[in-house]
This record gives C-alpha cells, sequence and structure tokens, in this order.
C-alpha cells in the first residue's frame, strides 16, 4: 500500500508530466486559455490513461515480451513481438478513445458536450503514449502501473489548470509584442517548472 | 534512407518550381513548425540537452515525416474520413519502427538517450499536423518537400536549443569540451540542463525570432 502512494505521489509531483518530462506538450498549450476547458481535457486526460496504461500492461506482458506467449502454448516460448510495441500501443489507445467517446456520447450526453471535442485530440497526445512506454521501462506490476497511470493523468490535469490560471489573469498585463503568446508562454512554464523542483527534495 | 531521398532531389531538380521551393523555405522562418505553427514541442524540449541526440532527432522525424507524407498523399483519395486518424497513426508508426530499428542496430548508445522519445515521434504533432494540413489534399510531390521543410525548420530550432544549452550547460559542443580546449575555467550552469531553462530558452528564442521577422499574436 505504502509503495502505491509512493508510486502516486511521485508520478503526481516529481515526475509531473509536463515539468520533468514535457509530455503532451501541445494541446497543454493549444488549450490552456481558459480555466474551465483545461479542467475538461484534464478529466479526459486522466480517463483516457488510467484505462490505456493497464491495458498496455497486460499485453506487454502477455503477449509482446520475449516469451511471454507461453501461456498459450509452449511453442510460443521463443517468439519476442517488443518490435510491434509501437503500433500496438498506439492502436489501444486510439481503440479506447474512439470507445470512450462513444460510450461518453451515450450514457451522458452532458458530459459529452463539454469533453466530446477533446476525446479525439488525446490520441495523439504525447502523455498517453509517453506513460504506456515509461511503464514499460519500469518494473511495475499490474496495480503499480495503473496508479503510475492515475497519477500522471492527475499531474498533467494539475499543470493544465494552473497554467490556465496564470493565463487568464495574464490578458490584462501589458506583454511586449513579440513576446506576446507563445513567448511569452513558455517563460511561464519554465518558472513554474522551476516551482515544480521543490518537489525534488522529498525522499520517499 | 536520407541518401536516397538526396538522389531523388538531384536526379528531378526540374521539379523544383518557386512554388515547390517555398514549401521547403517556408517552414524555415516564417512558418516553423515549432515557433509559429506551435508542433513538435514535447521532443523539441526533452531531447535538446546535447548536441548529438537532437541531431538524431531532427534527422529521425524528417525522415516519418517525408515519407509518411508521401504514403497517406498517395492513398489520399481512398482513405474514408471517419477512420483517417487511425489509419494515418497506423503509417506513421510504421515508419517509426523501421527508424527506431535502424538507430537500435547503428547508433545504440543515442538510441538509449532518446529513450521513449525515438517512439513518442508517432503522436509528434508535427507528423499529424502536416498529414492532416498538407498530405490529405495535395500530391506526393510537394508533400514530400512540405515534409522536409518542417522537418528541417524543426530541426533549426533543435540545434539552436541544443547547442546552447550544451555549450552552456555542459561548456561542450557535440561532446567536444570547448572551454577546456581553450583553458578557461567554466563550471557549467545546471539551469541550461534542466526542463525550465530549456522552456525559458525556447521563450527567449521565439521572442528574438519573432522580433526579427514581424509575426505578432492577436
Amino acid at each position: 500500500m505504502e509503495n502505491l502512494i509512493n508510486i502516486g505521489v511521485r508520478s503526481i509531483f516529481i515526475d509531473n508530466m509536463i515539468f520533468a518530462y514535457f509530455l503532451g506538450m501541445c494541446s497543454f498549450l493549444a488549450i490552456s486559455k481558459k480555466v474551465k476547458t483545461a479542467f475538461g481535457l484534464g478529466i479526459a486526460v486522466i480517463f483516457v490513461i488510467g484505462i490505456t496504461v493497464p491495458i498496455n500492461w497486460l499485453i506487454q506482458n502477455y503477449v509482446l515480451n520475449a516469451g511471454a506467449m507461453a501461456w498459450i502454448s509452449p511453442e510460443f516460448a521463443s517468439v519476442d513481438l517488443n518490435f510491434l510495441q509501437f503500433i500496438v500501443f498506439i492502436s489501444v489507445i486510439a481503440a479506447v478513445v474512439q470507445l470512450t467517446e462513444m460510450a461518453v456520447e451515450k450514457f451522458s450526453p452532458a458530459l459529452y458536450g463539454t469533453l466530446g471535442i477533446f476525446l479525439p485530440l488525446i490520441a495523439v497526445n504525447c502523455s498517453v503514449l509517453g506513460a504506456a512506454l515509461l511503464m514499460v521501462g519500469r518494473p511495475y506490476n499490474l496495480g503499480e502501473a495503473t496508479v503510475f497511470g492515475l497519477g500522471s493523468g492527475i499531474g498533467w490535469m494539475l499543470a493544465i489548470v494552473a497554467l490556465a490560471g496564470v493565463r487568464e489573469k495574464m490578458k490584462y498585463s501589458n506583454v511586449p509584442g513579440p513576446l506576446k503568446g507563445l513567448g511569452i508562454t513558455f517563460i511561464l512554464v519554465g518558472l513554474m517548472s522551476l516551482g515544480f523542483l521543490s518537489f525534488l527534495g522529498f525522499s520517499l | 534512407m536520407a541518401e536516397v531521398a538526396e538522389q531523388v532531389e538531384k536526379k528531378s531538380e526540374g521539379l523544383f518550381s518557386k512554388k515547390n521551393r517555398k514549401l521547403i523555405s517556408h517552414p524555415l522562418d516564417l512558418e516553423n513548425p515549432v515557433t509559429v505553427q506551435v508542433l513538435g514541442i514535447c521532443s523539441a524540449l526533452a531531447v535538446t540537452t546535447q548536441m548529438k541526440p537532437a541531431f538524431v532527432m531532427s534527422l529521425g522525424l524528417t525522415i516519418v515525416t517525408a515519407s509518411s507524407n508521401v504514403v497517406i498523399s498517395m492513398m489520399r483519395n481512398t482513405i474514408p474520413s471517419r477512420i483517417r486518424i487511425i489509419v494515418q497513426l497506423a503509417v506513421v508508426s510504421l515508419w517509426v519502427i523501421l527508424v527506431d530499428q535502424i538507430l537500435k542496430a547503428y547508433v545504440y548508445d543515442v538510441s538509449k538517450q532518446l529513450s521513449v522519445f525515438v517512439g513518442l515521434i508517432i503522436t509528434n504533432c508535427i507528423v499529424m499536423g502536416r498529414l492532416e494540413a498538407y498530405a490529405m489534399s495535395n500530391k506526393p510531390w510537394p508533400s514530400f518537400l512540405d515534409g522536409i521543410g518542417n522537418g528541417i525548420g524543426y530541426g533549426l530550432i533543435l540545434m539552436t536549443l541544443a547547442f546552447v544549452r550544451e555549450l552552456f550547460g555542459s561548456g561542450a559542443v557535440f561532446g567536444f569540451k570547448v572551454f577546456e580546449a581553450v583553458s578557461l575555467p567554466y563550471q557549467g550552469n545546471g539551469l541550461m540542463l534542466l526542463p525550465a531553462g530549456a522552456c525559458i530558452l525556447l521563450g527567449i528564442i521565439i521572442w528574438v525570432q519573432r522580433s526579427i521577422n514581424g509575426y505578432r499574436e492577436g
């Protein structure tokens, strides 16, 4: 249990998707002009990462790894499908996103109204594929992988909502012309990332 | 792969009309994928602590963008629009797998350094963005040039970032210790190697670039 909490805290604050790995920067910069939409996209990302990371864990450990298919029949013990990793992972993510979109549309039209436009975008959000690929490189079991996925999603949402909050205030400040928009946003992200560095002091 | 691309360009020099030349020159400055179109930021920040991985990454992205642009552009009339994202992802990941396997075979240390970011070329917004915005509605040859142009534009920003970060962060250029060679004592500025340094530096690059070319955001 303690282990799970450690992984959760670590993936939310210390190894934050945005501030430590720069994953999902494109939508992070494009959809952080208003807190409300940023929040909606954040929820959708948590949901998709939380589902795809455990699914990809199962696929990696029962299908793709060298000798992982021995559970079907001993003949497959020498098969190594690791080179298919990228295409399998991205198909799982695209499929889950599509399914989520259909399910949300059917069961909760109100939620679909707020999340609908963001869902297709998430398939190409680097943080989803990034979380799956990072998970493979670490010795997690299924539970830990799920917590890692959820934690990464929450960390991403935290970052985008915080940036949207700052950018809403930025509208009223007088920024030099060439720095307006993207330039000042990058400097803001840099300063926020410095703030998140202080979490490095935690020993878990 | 890059050599093959060069040969093709040399052979068909007649195809470089003014319009086609613009496809390559525009993404370098006025329509730069990183600083103007805001695409492919993730990897631009993450792989630029040293110049070597940054160079390999730009090369890989240029190859993937150009070749998937060509493939998608050839198939553009047969792809049903409802499932086009999945088709695009499948084509892109095929090329990325090829690049990844080649990197693992020939430059294993760089491949280790780039870690997940080679795989993340699949979801690199530049590739998807160019497929959607250009290859889906244009012929293969212009699409190829568009891919090369955007790859080079991305590489330009990457190399600038990596140059400053490696020079001031660890006092080296392509791993060659510059400050030691001219016997200046230089400690190395840790901020440059941190994520924060990369963001602030990119912000400043955008500032400088926009002051020069006059591009303004509303």
